[in-house]
């Protein structure tokens, strides 16, 4: 009879349904193809699709290709502990490591050129937080990732880690300038 | 085993067999119990996020914050759930619970493994949040806890079909079973799937918190945890909108506009439920773009349709069910004329619609593979959970709950009044709560984050001031709603120990049977067609116009971002 009691038509799936479920079904249904159209559709015409490339590390092999790009395009440092400002040419391969608490180093790039950022972590995972743009990525450890980026307006942005990482996640915090 | 005996509640006519009351009982308070500390944890939780304040130091915060999660999201949840199990098959169906003794047998290792897990987060050193990523290591206890509840769970989930089994073989109905076991009958398989996932990631995690095992793959505990974390929230779904079906029998004796629709949407759930886990992956390395789009999407959306289905077919049920009592003006008169003071129903109408509007839109806008980049780990994230289950689940077991407090636990309520405003305080509050921690979300605010400020860092940034602002109303917000929950314990745990005891109706030593009910008219007429609710029909219109606007106002926004490819 109601829905807490045995429906009083034993082949429940034999009922009728009535024009407004009929209506909607088709409806939910479309717009459902419109949703799953649109992921598919933007890999295709889109700009902003998260890249899968991805390789197995550890945090030696990660450290010394880094540490090779900072000892050729380093440009000055800054803040207190003389982080290196990083400023690769167009088009190179880009490094960041994010480890407890920071992020190393600070990069310096143009905008509307293009780059291939690789992400790891040397310990836990950390988030990539782009802001203010506000593009989020994972960080995980064993794991890089390379994206391809091209920073499309100039300024300072800051990278923000928002994967609780621990008692100073808080004061995980770095930047990236685009020229 | 004909020890037991049944009593048929001369309020609801529902007949409860004595072993499954009691279990339905205690399971149903201690989940109380879980809501009581995971609300007192909120306290600090909220009001550490409002800037202005900044209450509890980092350490005390992330501590607080894991544990609030878990006590909520896991234990609350949960054990609710496992007495929904038991109302819905033993007390549905008229029939005798199997096994009691292996009942309680699983309440005591939810009940250990609740405690070992707080037990161990409240000495320090497991603030690793319920997601527990490695390598980040909790104490082994915390493993255990959550292991031993798991495996508590799952075997009350087993007692449940063995209670259908008995329905069935003792013939206590005929036909089908009734809709709300068969809602039931979806959380319970899907629990089944998702807790042994979530066995086969915690317990090698476990073994690797003693030493046993060296290393678990940060990427490998990752996706196996979401196919349990994510996953498990559409038992809460299966289970709450099997609880809005009830609901709307019990408050207005509607039945189903069409058992065929919605026991197909909840055959959908089944099908397509076990997806999703890729929502949580979505901005991870490594996880190829096939399998993000058809995960996360549950292959075509189809788990989105059927909860679009259930949104029409419960509202519609109530609206077929006032307008066959004469409340026939216009598109909204058999709404306008619902019981709005009665909790039981308001409390269900306030989760059903910010469940749709709010958790429903912004789940599946950031479950969209790139919009996805926009929000990840932002508050917005806990901004739609909040939707989902503290608004959409939470309100319907508060909901219930009104409806048990006489029927199940034989007590008059105290204070009515207050529980008729509970709903609204705490619904609305949490919507608004939602609404500005997605606000904040939106402006990049990080979720578990002790400091907004980032004190100490050489090179802080500087959120925009909107973001502060939003920050600030959730603090506001937050307190407001966890007054509103703070009534709900008062109003519930008070009718416990003080509520006028109730008459407990006609006790026997045998079931009553299920009277089969006469095949109504318009079951012969297969494939009649009218238009019968046209007010739920509108208002789903207007949910289609707030989710598509919505929808396309992300992808603007992403279309201006920085290229990735
Ligand atoms: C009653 C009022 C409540 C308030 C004010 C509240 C507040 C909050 C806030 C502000 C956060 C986010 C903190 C952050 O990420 O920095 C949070 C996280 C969370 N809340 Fe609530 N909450 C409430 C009730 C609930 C309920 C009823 C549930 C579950 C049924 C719940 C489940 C969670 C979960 C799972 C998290 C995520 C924890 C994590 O990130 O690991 N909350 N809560
Ligand atoms: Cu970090």
């Amino acid at each position: 009879m109601s829905a807490i009691h045995p429906p009083s038509e034993r082949v429940w799936w034999k009922h009728p349904l009535d024009r407004v479920e009929g209506t909607w079904i088709l409806i939910s249904f479309i717009w459902c193809l419109v949703m799953f159209g649109m992921m598919v559709g933007w890999h295709i015409w889109g700009k902003q699709n998260l890249s899968t490339e991805t390789y197995k590390t550890t945090p030696e092999k990660f450290s010394a290709k880094t540490q090779a790009m900072v000892d050729k395009y380093t440009v000055r440092t800054e803040t207190a502990d003389k982080i290196p400002v990083v400023a690769p040419p167009a088009g190179s391969d880009v490094y960041l490591i994010a480890r407890l608490w920071s992020f190393w180093p600070i990069l310096e790039l143009e905008k509307g050129k293009t780059y291939r950022l690789h992400l790891t972590s040397m310990d836990y995972n950390h988030g990539f937080s782009l802001q203010p743009a506000n593009i989020n990525v994972q960080v995980v450890p064993g794991y890089e990732h390379v994206l391809k980026i091209t920073p499309n307006q100039a300024g300072t942005y800051s990278v923000v880690c928002n994967e609780f990482c621990g008692i100073n996640h808080h004061a995980m915090v770095s930047r990236i300038y685009v020229k | 085993m004909s020890a037991t005996t049944y009593r048929t509640c001369p309020r609801s006519g529902l007949q409860f067999e004595a072993s499954a009351e009691k279990l339905m009982i205690i399971n149903a308070v201690t989940a109380v119990v879980a809501l009581l500390v995971g609300g007192i944890l909120a306290i600090g939780v909220v009001l550490t996020r409002w800037p202005a304040v900044h209450w509890l130091d980092a350490d005390t915060f992330y501590m607080v914050l894991t544990a609030h999660g878990i006590d909520m999201l896991i234990f609350w949840i949960i054990f609710f759930e496992v007495a929904v199990l038991y109302f819905c098959s033993s007390t549905l169906l008229r029939c005798r619970l199997a096994t009691p003794k292996l009942a309680w047998a699983a309440y005591v290792l939810m009940l250990v493994g609740a405690v070992m897990n707080n037990v161990a987060v409240f000495q320090g050193g497991s603030s690793v949040m319920m997601t527990s990523y490695v390598p980040m290591m909790a104490s082994s206890w915390f493993y255990l806890g959550l292991i031993l509840f798991a495996v508590g769970a799952l075997i009350a989930c087993f007692i449940f079909f063995g209670t259908l089994v008995i329905a069935k073989r003792d013939k206590t109905y005929q036909g089908s079973v009734p809709l709300v076991t068969f809602g039931a009958i979806t959380a319970a398989i899907i629990a089944v799937f998702t807790i042994t996932s979530g066995a086969i990631i915690l317990i090698p995690t476990w073994l690797m918190s003693l030493g046993v095992v060296q290393s678990v793959d940060a990427l490998v505990y990752r996706t196996i945890w979401w196919a349990f974390g994510h996953s498990s929230q559409q038992i809460n779904v299966a289970a709450h909108i099997s609880i809005w079906y009830a609901v709307a029998a019990i408050a207005f004796g509607a039945k189903p506009m069409s058992e065929r629709v919605s026991r197909m949407a909840f055959l959908l759930y089944i099908l397509f439920l076990q997806l999703a886990s890729a929502h949580h992956l979505l901005a991870d390395p490594g996880v190829s773009t096939a399998w993000k789009v058809v995960n996360t999407s549950y292959f075509m959306y189809f788990a989105v349709l059927a909860s679009m289905i259930h949104g029409l077919t419960i509202p519609g049920a109530i609206e077929v069910a006032q307008r066959a009592k004469g409340y026939n003006n216009g598109l909204f008169e058999w709404l306008r004329k619902a019981p709005w003071g009665n909790p039981v129903f308001s409390g269900m109408f306030i989760a059903l619609i910010g469940f749709g509007f709010l958790g429903g839109i912004s789940g599946v806008m950031m479950g969209t593979e790139q919009l996805n980049m926009i929000i990840h780990n932002t508050i917005y994230v806990p901004g739609h959970f909040h939707a989902t289950v503290v608004v959409g689940t939470t309100l319907s077991f508060m909901a219930l709950t009104y409806f048990l407090i006489p029927v199940l636990f034989r007590r008059e309520m105290i204070a009515p009044t207050l529980a008729k405003w509970q709903p609204y305080l705490f619904g609305f509050s949490m919507y608004f709560f939602c609404l500005v921690m997605m606000g904040a979300g939106t402006l990049g605010v990080s979720r578990r984050h002790w400091d907004m400020a980032f004190s100490g860092a050489a090179m802080a940034y500087e959120w925009p001031g909107a973001a502060y602002l939003m920050m600030g109303l959730v603090g506001m917000s937050g307190v407001a709603a966890i007054a509103g929950g703070a009534i709900y314990i008062y109003v519930t745990v008070g009718s416990l120990l003080w509520g006028k005891k109730l008459d407990q109706g006609a006790v026997s030593e045998k079931f009553t049977p299920i009277p089969p009910t006469a095949p109504t008219v318009v079951a012969q007429s297969y494939g009649s067609a009218g238009f019968t609710a046209p007010g739920t029909f509108a208002l789903a219109m207007v949910f289609l116009v707030a989710f598509v606007l919505y929808y396309f106002v992300n992808w603007k926004y992403l279309s201006t971002l920085w290229g990735l490819a």
